[in-house]
Parts: C-alpha cells; sequence; structure tokens
C-alpha cells in the first residue's frame, strides 16, 4: 500500500491555514456592513462554498465526457469526487443562505434563481447516489453515473434561466437579493476578504478532491485484494 | 468462422474470462459446456457483439468485434433463454417486424417461410402471448434465422422446456444447423448436447479447460470426458 | 427442410429511417392492441386533474393563473408512467438485446423508442385537453399556439425520459428511480412550458413569452443531441 503522499500532508496544512485566515478576515478584519449588520459576514463564506460547489459541479461534468472517451475508471473516481465534495458545499451554501436570509430579508428560504438552482443541483446529486446504489456492476455504475452527470450540466444551466423569469411572483425578495449582491458596494478590505475566501475555498476544495479520489482507488485495492485472497 | 484469441473480461474487478483461445471453422456444432458461473453466458454475449471485451481480439464471420459490430449482426442469429418476442403481437408481427430491422427484401414471403421452418403456421395469427414456452422458443429460433445468418449462437435454449417441448425443439434445431450454418450452443443438459454438437469444448474458470471432437469421444463417453476436464 | 427453401436476399442493413419507423410501427400495433399503457396514461391524467380540482379549490380567479401548472404536472406523470411501461416491455422478455442485435444504429433504436413513447403523450394530451377545456370552458388551451408548446415540451421531456426509462430499467429500483432521476433534469423544460402556456391563457402578449419560448427550444435541442450522442453509452455494455 503507497503511503500518503507528501504533497497531500502540505496541502492539508495550507487547507487548514487559509481556513483559518480566511475566518479571521470574514470575522474580524473586514468591516461590519452599514446595512445588513454582522450577519453579512456569513457571506464570504457563502460566496466560497458556492463557488465550489459550483466548480466541482463543471469537473463532474468533464470527468464524465472523459469517462464516456476513455472507459478509464480513474475519472469515474474523479467524477465521484467531484460530485460528493460538491454536494456537501452546496449544502452549507444553502445553510448559509438561509441563515443570512432570515435576518436579511425575515424569511428562511426565497425563490432566488442562485437558491433554487443550487437545492435542485443538490436534488440531481441525491438523484446521482441513487442511480449509482442501484447498480452493482461498477462499470456500468460509472457510465450511468457519467451519462447522468452530463444531462445534469445543461440542465441547471437552464434552470438558472428559466427560474429568473418566475421572479415577477415575488418581485420583492428576488429584486432584493439581485440588489444585495450587485450594490453591495464592498469597501477594500471586504474585498480582500471576499476574494480570499475564494481562493480558501479553493485550495480545501482541490484538498478534499484529492483525498477523495485517493480514497476511491484505495476502495479499489482493498476490493481486488479479498478477490485474491477468496478465488 | 469464429476466432478468439486471448480474451480477458471483466466487469469492474471481477475477471469472469481469464484468457479465452476458441475457434470454429464453417459448418461446426460446437457445444459449449460447463459449471453455472464459469462465464459462458458472458461469452456467448461477447460473441454476439452484446459485451465488449476487456482484451483480447474476437472475430465473427470475418468481422472484428467490437469495431465491425454492425457487419458481424448482419450475419449472425441469436437464441437465448429468454425469447426475445413482443407478447402483444402475433407470431408473423414479431417476425415481420425483425425482417425489417434486418433489411430482407420481400419480408412477408419470407415470414411465412420461416413459419414453416418452425412449424408454426398454422398459429401465425395468434399472439405471442398465448404461446406455451416451447412454441416461443421455436419462434425465437424462427426470429434468430429470419435474415439467414452464418453463424448461431444458442444460450441454453432448452430452458424451462418440458419433454415434448425439448424434441420438438431438436428438431428445429437441427434442420436450422444442418444448412451449413456454423452454432455455438451453452447448455449443462450433456445429452443433448452428445446428440446435436459436432465439436464439445469445456469452458472452466474463465478458460477452455478441455475440447474434443465427437469422433475422438468414441470410446469414452461425454460424461467421463464432462468430468475429467473439471478436475483437471 | 433443405436450404433452398430460402428465397435469396440481399443482407444489406436498413436505412436509419427504416429501422426508426420498424420500431414505431412495431411498438404502435402492440400498444393499440392491449391499450394498457394508454389507458393507464389517461385515467391517471384525468384522475390528477379531478383531484387538483378540489385540492387547490379552482373556482374561476384561481383556474386561470394555475392552469398551466396543473396540466404539465399531469402530463409530467402521466409522462414517468408510459416511459416506464414503454422500457420495461423492452426490458422483461430481452426484446432490448434484440434490438441491440439488428444490424442498425443505436440511436435509431433511440429514435424509435422515444418517437412512440412521444405519440403516445401527444394522444393523451389531446384527450386531456380538450376535456380540461370543456370542464373549465378554458378554450384558450386549444389554441394553436398552446398545442405548439404543448409539442415542444413533450419533445424535450419524453427525450431526456426516454433517456433516463432506459437507465433506470437496468437498475436494481427500476420504476421508483424514474421520476426521480427525471424530474430535476426535466425542471427547465416543465418550468419553460408553464410559463409559456400560462403566458398563452392569460393572453399575453408575444415579447412576453418569448424567452421562456427560447428557453424550451434551446432545452430540446440540447437534449436531443445528448441523448443522440450518448444514448449507446447506456444500452451497450
Amino acid at each position: 500500500m503507497q503511503s500518503k503522499p507528501i504533497a497531500l500532508t502540505v496541502l492539508d496544512i495550507v487547507s487548514v491555514i487559509v481556513l483559518g485566515i480566511s475566518t479571521y478576515l470574514a470575522l474580524v478584519f473586514a468591516p461590519t456592513e452599514a446595512v445588513m449588520g454582522d450577519v453579512q459576514r456569513v457571506f464570504y463564506f457563502h460566496i466560497g462554498t458556492a463557488w465550489t460547489g459550483l466548480l466541482g459541479f463543471i469537473i463532474a461534468s468533464i470527468a464524465g465526457i472523459a469517462y464516456l472517451v476513455s472507459k478509464d475508471m480513474k475519472w469515474d473516481r474523479f467524477g465521484v469526487a467531484a460530485v460528493e465534495v460538491s454536494t456537501v458545499f452546496f449544502f452549507l451554501t444553502i445553510v448559509l443562505g438561509s441563515i443570512w436570509a432570515r435576518p436579511a430579508w425575515n424569511t428562511w428560504w426565497t425563490w432566488d434563481p442562485r437558491l433554487t438552482t443550487a437545492a435542485i443541483t443538490e436534488l440531481i446529486y441525491v438523484a446521482y447516489f441513487m442511480l449509482r446504489q442501484g447498480l452493482d456492476d461498477p462499470e456500468k455504475r460509472a457510465r450511468f453515473g457519467a451519462v447522468y452527470t452530463l444531462l445534469g450540466g445543461p440542465s441547471a444551466i437552464l434552470t438558472f434561466l428559466v427560474i429568473r423569469l418566475f421572479r415577477s411572483i415575488h418581485p420583492v425578495l428576488t429584486n432584493a437579493a439581485e440588489k444585495a449582491q450587485e450594490t453591495m458596494g464592498m469597501t477594500g478590505n471586504m474585498k480582500v476578504a471576499f476574494f480570499f475566501a475564494l481562493f480558501a475555498f479553493t485550495v480545501i476544495f482541490i484538498d478534499l478532491i484529492w483525498h477523495r479520489v485517493r480514497l476511491g482507488s484505495l476502495q479499489e485495492k482493498v476490493e481486488q485484494l479479498k478477490l485474491n485472497a477468496s478465488s | 468462422m469464429i476466432e478468439v484469441k486471448k480474451l480477458v473480461k471483466r466487469f469492474g474487478l471481477k475477471t469472469i474470462l481469464r484468457g479465452v483461445n476458441f475457434t470454429v471453422q464453417p459448418g461446426e456444432f460446437v457445444a459449449l459446456l460447463g459449471p453455472n458461473g464459469a462465464g459462458k453466458t458472458t461469452f456467448l454475449r461477447i460473441l454476439a457483439s452484446l459485451s465488449r471485451p476487456s482484451l483480447g481480439e474476437v472475430r465473427v464471420a470475418g468481422y472484428a468485434l467490437p469495431g465491425q459490430a454492425a457487419q458481424v449482426r448482419a450475419r449472425l442469429g441469436v437464441v437465448s433463454h429468454m425469447p426475445l418476442l413482443y407478447p402483444d403481437l402475433t407470431a408473423e408481427e414479431n417476425l415481420f417486424f425483425y425482417a425489417r430491422m434486418y433489411n430482407i427484401s420481400n419480408p412477408a414471403l419470407h415470414v411465412l417461410e420461416v413459419l414453416n421452418l418452425v412449424g408454426l403456421a398454422h398459429r401465425r395469427k395468434d399472439l405471442v402471448r398465448t404461446f406455451s414456452r416451447g412454441m416461443q422458443q421455436r419462434l425465437a429460433i424462427g426470429r434468430a434465422v429470419i435474415h439467414d445468418p452464418d453463424v448461431i449462437l444458442f444460450d441454453e435454449p432448452y430452458t424451462g422446456l418440458d419433454q415434448d417441448a425439448s424434441e420438438m425443439l431438436d428438431e428445429v434445431l437441427r434442420s436450422v444447423a444442418s444448412q451449413g450454418r456454423t452454432v455455438v450452443m451453452t447448455s449443462h443438459d450433456l445429452v443433448r448436447a452428445e446428440d446435436l454438437a459436432t465439436r464439445f469444448d469445456i469452458l472452466s474458470r474463465g478458460v477452455i479447460a478441455a475440447s474434443s471432437t465427437k469422433e475422438a469421444l468414441q470410446n469414452t463417453n461425454l460424461l467421463a470426458f464432462y468430468k475429467q476436464a473439471l478436475a483437471d | 427442410m433443405n436450404p433452398d427453401i430460402f428465397t435469396p436476399r440481399d443482407t444489406a442493413r436498413p436505412s436509419f429511417p427504416g429501422a426508426v419507423l420498424a420500431i414505431i410501427q412495431k411498438d404502435l400495433t402492440a400498444e393499440f392492441r392491449s391499450r394498457e399503457l394508454f389507458s393507464a396514461m389517461l385515467v391517471f391524467s384525468l384522475l390528477v386533474i379531478i383531484i387538483f380540482n378540489f385540492a387547490l379549490e379552482l373556482d374561476i380567479t384561481v383556474r386561470k393563473s394555475v392552469a398551466a401548472g396543473v396540466l404539465w404536472t399531469t402530463f409530467a406523470f402521466a409522462g414517468t408512467l408510459g416511459l416506464n411501461r414503454s422500457m420495461a416491455v423492452e426490458k422483461d422478455r430481452g426484446c432490448m438485446d434484440g434490438l441491440l442485435l439488428a444490424p442498425v444504429d443505436r440511436s435509431a433504436i433511440f429514435f424509435g423508442k422515444a418517437i412512440s413513447n412521444l405519440v403516445f403523450m401527444l394522444i393523451v394530451e389531446a384527450i386531456v385537453l380538450p376535456v380540461y377545456a370543456l370542464l373549465y370552458n378554458e378554450m384558450r388551451i386549444l389554441q394553436p399556439g398552446f398545442l405548439g408548446v404543448i409539442l415542444l415540451g413533450s419533445i424535450g421531456y419524453i427525450a431526456v425520459g426516454t433517456m433516463l426509462a432506459t437507465m433506470s430499467v437496468q437498475t436494481r429500483m427500476r420504476e421508483i428511480l424514474l421520476p426521480i432521476l427525471l424530474f430535476p433534469i426535466a425542471v427547465p423544460v416543465l418550468l419553460a412550458a408553464v410559463k409559456v402556456s400560462g403566458g398563452l391563457i392569460a393572453g399575453a402578449e408575444w415579447p412576453e413569452i418569448l424567452t421562456p419560448l427560447n428557453i424550451l427550444i434551446v432545452y430540446d435541442v440540447v437534449f436531443v443531441s445528448i441523448a443522440y450522442m450518448v444514448f449507446d453509452a447506456v444500452v451497450e455494455e
């Protein structure tokens, strides 16, 4: 069995450090937002998790195409890793969004296009895992998983576009949401916290994916050893 | 007619076929025998172009799989233990549908010929739903030979048939095989296999463990040969 | 029996439209004989509309604004019934293998199955729509533009549905899995269709419904192309 690569250990440490710095920047360094107050600080992590969730979604689609073209199981491990990590990050995004929405718009949930698309994407992920669970042959599982992520990508984009059209039904809330993000008027220190959060979560994301891919290959090795031992 | 070299098939981590070498000359009737789980059905599905080989070379009727699958399919008939027929269509409609899928000219006349061949012409207007298992299996053979294939694969054709139906199937099988076609049949019914085939190959643990023609087997019986091959 | 009883014939492969047409005709013949799928879809649709009537207390003002949503929800649910059934027929007796053994393009099999599924859905819609129009005196849903939207929405829904039903019948959960796989992917086509049809019922101007109409068309084009490209990945081993 191969031991943990040094680069991964380094990345683990860097992840913890950048998470620490990003927390500091968000909670202490950045000034309190004038209108919304302290709750606005949730925004830095909210954006960080949303960005990485989106990144994972794109990577999963690319891994899906790569698998279908090459039929190499490593792409399947990569795709599963991206979907799993992305599922957690999107979930965090939704939770953080709710925490922010409660004081800002006096409701836990708004049918804002971004929020709704994130929620539907979560459902696509749940369906993805159920699909994989229903299949015994690993090769078929990889193939169907790849096809499903391939369908999920364009669907999520169109979902976002179409839900924007429904804003007329919730004019106040969705307009407020748009305004909150577009006219936030970030000061210099806010911008530092904002961009550092993006950077920090990208590092953490890469670290987690790496771990998950490695776990996948170790899992496969264990299965292989079990099979060899039993036959 | 069939040429398989070092064929390996894996399902995930499980290796089902571990380097099968298998050659069939035109006109041979090969019975592929072996215990359950030896990979007979997997092997046949690869020959039928339904499953891709993981490694190795497969040629059927002169064309390589999976690269030239369409050419192979046009020259190949398959009968499995499932009938591959639509219960809500009549015997005639089922065959007519497959005739169109194989682009057969003058399908109506041809369907009738095939129905005569399998002895179902009198039931041609009846729904397949109303057929007995044996009749369905005969019609399935008719479906498999509708495009006059050079190679026919039978996967456990006797599954679920009673004595009478089996004997009737014997007859149809023999007439289909006698027209210079190459046949590979999997079975665990040694008596039937001994009766029909001209060569016996034994698949065990993912390889061909033994092979013998009927002539070479003359002084021993098939059961002894089968047991010997599995014991090695 | 000797080989001479076979009349000679060429073994050329069938043309793409030839294979598609053969599959459609096979499905329609079988279905018009048994009417199992069709009657299940139709009865189910009418029941859903009746339930909606009481669940939403469809009085005259509410009715106008929710009609599009009620109709599309009904069609989506009825559609999954049809899709499941149509693919189970192929899977249960190994007929899918029979199709795959034929020397035809895999995408011809997809289009054959998808078009017959579409035909079943359109027939059900063609009966449900006038019934709805009569029950609620909503004649606007019979205008040509509205029917066009029904067609566009059904095409996208069935394209993705045929693809996913082919996948779900191969899993352990089979029928249960289809709606779970299909609905999140079908959100854009259903919502865009609701938006356009809702606009038409309300008598909206063209520019108002142009954007959702475009999304509807984009969805159809994108997903029919994806299905065309990757269908062999869901049927071949």
